[in-house]
């Protein structure tokens, strides 16, 4: 096993708030990882570390090591363009632009300048759609707005405009949070599949689908990381109490 | 009293006051085009004054004002848009900011006159400019800049911060995703404003009494350092400066005037209200 991204005692403050304490942890290529945690502990703020995202909050300050392939994504030298190519991140609200489906799968190859000739633009929306499973769906109306599409649709949209950029990592905050069972469902079986070719981090709140579909799983509370293990381990056996009491619905 | 009573009055006369004004408006429109419309013949739209403007049309003064707004826009949007742009996605928000942002505040609100005394130093005696269509327009677009600025940031701030995340995080830099996502999306908004502080610059007199407006000069330029005609100008004189010009040509004036500032702010609605259909977050 590989790992993608490592961090080492990372901490991280919003003004003199610790939002995030010390938090050691190794995420392996190819394998889904959760992370659960009560309201506010500090789990999209994890993530949002991988792809520089806090970056544009004010006043933000972090101490530690990310390192994503060997590199400090940390470092204020960082190229963050390419960095973000790299870690792509999927929202807990679908949100397409607001122009075709198709310009919104080109957008990442439009903004690198790729010269692209029409049939390559073809091609990447076409893979982009097979491998989110809406090319069959969508093929005939790939000039008409996204934002006329199902939330599941859109949800799945921005997975495929993300893919069309080639990432290795999908970063994903809580991304069922507003489809209903059955479209988390099929989103899910879209994320096993998907994680042959990507490591998968996943937010979410709900505890079910953190053992449903991830291999591994982190529980944060109040900024630090309690435990971190393989997600059958940790729903069978944790060792922490608090992580204990989290599972077994004493926190909500 | 009894409350009932009391909501009763206070409807009636928030009624009351609505009903004035659209009153207000309708008699300004029925008066006007009542009394202007026996002078909307082609000749009146298309040919020159003649008879010292007792006959004749106000062609010029209508190519005037089209010159004046067309060269205020040309000089206004740019500047208002990148300034707009700075001040909402790059300024940080410190002293300095603060300070330009009041300037632009207290720059709408300074009278037109003062404007035109400005351009008269500035552009005309300054740099020489003369009193010409350079001079107005620039004047103008001066005056209409707080406008585009204050609607431009508007449409700017109005863009969905989602939007901004998703493509900074799809590995677009700051540029890109204002060239790219900010900007299309605020088009309509920056385009509906900057179409109302046109409006206004159309039936201004004060900023172009000194900088541009002939008082009769009945050929067009052939050149932007020329002096042209103007119609809330030309109105101004055939009605207090010339005796015995006839009413109709008169209101005829009038009626163009309005006719113009409404098709604009007319325009301007339509690009809302087609926007608005589409926008959907
Ligand atoms: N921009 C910010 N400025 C200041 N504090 C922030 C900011 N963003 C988040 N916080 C604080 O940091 C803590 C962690 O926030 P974060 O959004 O990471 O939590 P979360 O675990 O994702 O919560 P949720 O499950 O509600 O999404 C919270 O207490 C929050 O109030
Ligand atoms: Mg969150």
């Amino acid at each position: 096993m590989m790992n993608k991204i490592i961090t080492r005692d990372l901490n991280l403050w919003y003004g003199d708030f610790h939002a995030l304490k010390k938090v050691n942890a190794a995420f392996q290529a190819n394998r889904i990882t959760a992370i659960i945690g009560p309201s506010g502990c500090g789990k999209s703020t994890l993530l949002r570390v991988f792809n520089r995202m806090n970056d544009f909050v004010e006043g933000v300050r972090t101490e530690g090591e990310v390192l994503i392939d060997d590199l400090n994504v940390l470092d204020p030298a960082a190229d963050l363009v390419s960095l973000r190519k790299k870690i792509g991140m999927v929202f807990q609200r679908p949100n397409p632009f607001p122009l075709s489906i198709y310009e919104n799968i080109v957008f990442g190859a439009r903004i690198r300048g790729t010269r692209a000739k029409r049939g390559e633009m073809d091609e990447i929306v076409e893979t982009s759609l097979r491998s989110v499973l809406l090319w069959n769906e969508l093929k005939d109306k790939l000039r008409s707005s996204a934002l006329r599409l199902s939330l599941e649709q859109e949800q799945r949209l921005c997975i495929a405009r993300l893919i069309a950029v080639k990432p290795d990592v999908l970063l994903m905050d809580e991304p069922c949070s507003t489809l209903d069972p059955q479209a988390t469902e099929r989103i899910e079986n879209l994320m096993r599949e998907l994680k042959n070719n990507y490591t998968i981090v996943i937010v979410t709140h709900n505890m079910q689908q953190a053992a449903r579909v991830s291999d591994d799983t982190g529980f944060m509370l109040l900024g630090e990381l309690i435990e971190f293990n393989e997600t059958k381990d940790i729903f069978s056996s944790p060792k922490d109490k608090r992580t204990e009491d989290y599972i077994t619905g004493r926190y909500g | 009293m009894n409350p009932h009573r009391t909501q009763k009055i206070a409807f009636s006369l928030l009624f009351l006051a609505t009903f004035l004004v659209v009153a207000l408006v309708g008699a300004i429109v029925v008066i006007i085009v009542q009394k202007g419309l026996p002078a909307m013949t082609w000749q009146f739209i298309s040919d020159v004054p003649r008879e010292g403007m007792r006959a004749g049309g106000i062609f010029p003064a209508i190519i005037g004002t089209l010159l004046l707004v067309g060269g205020a826009i040309v000089f206004a949007l740019p500047i208002g848009l990148l300034a707009a742009i700075y001040l909402s996605e790059y300024a940080r928000d410190g002293l300095l900011t603060r300070i330009i942002k009041l300037a632009i505040v207290n720059l709408a609100g300074v009278p037109s006159v003062v404007y035109g005394l400005f351009g008269l130093a500035l552009f005309v005696v300054f740099f020489k400019f003369g009193v010409s269509i350079v001079s107005g327009s620039l004047t103008l677009g001066i005056m209409i800049l707080p406008l585009i600025i204050t609607a431009s940031r508007e449409a700017l701030e109005s863009v969905p911060r989602s939007f901004r995340e998703v493509s900074l995080s799809l590995g677009a830099s700051k540029w890109q995703t204002i060239q790219h996502i900010v900007l299309p999306n605020a088009i309509p908004g920056i385009l509906t404003g900057t179409i109302l502080g046109l409006g206004r610059a159309a039936g201004e007199t004060a900023p172009i009494l000194f900088t541009v407006a002939a008082f009769y000069l009945p050929q067009l330029p052939r050149s932007i350092f020329d002096q042209v005609m103007a119609l809330p100008y030309h109105l101004y004189v055939i009605s207090t400066q010339v005796p015995n010009v006839d009413e109709k040509i008169r209101y005829g004036t009038a009626l163009v005037l309005l006719a113009l500032v409404l098709f604009m702010n007319l325009i301007a609605i339509i690009i809302r209200y087609k926007f608005r259909m589409k926008k959907k977050w």
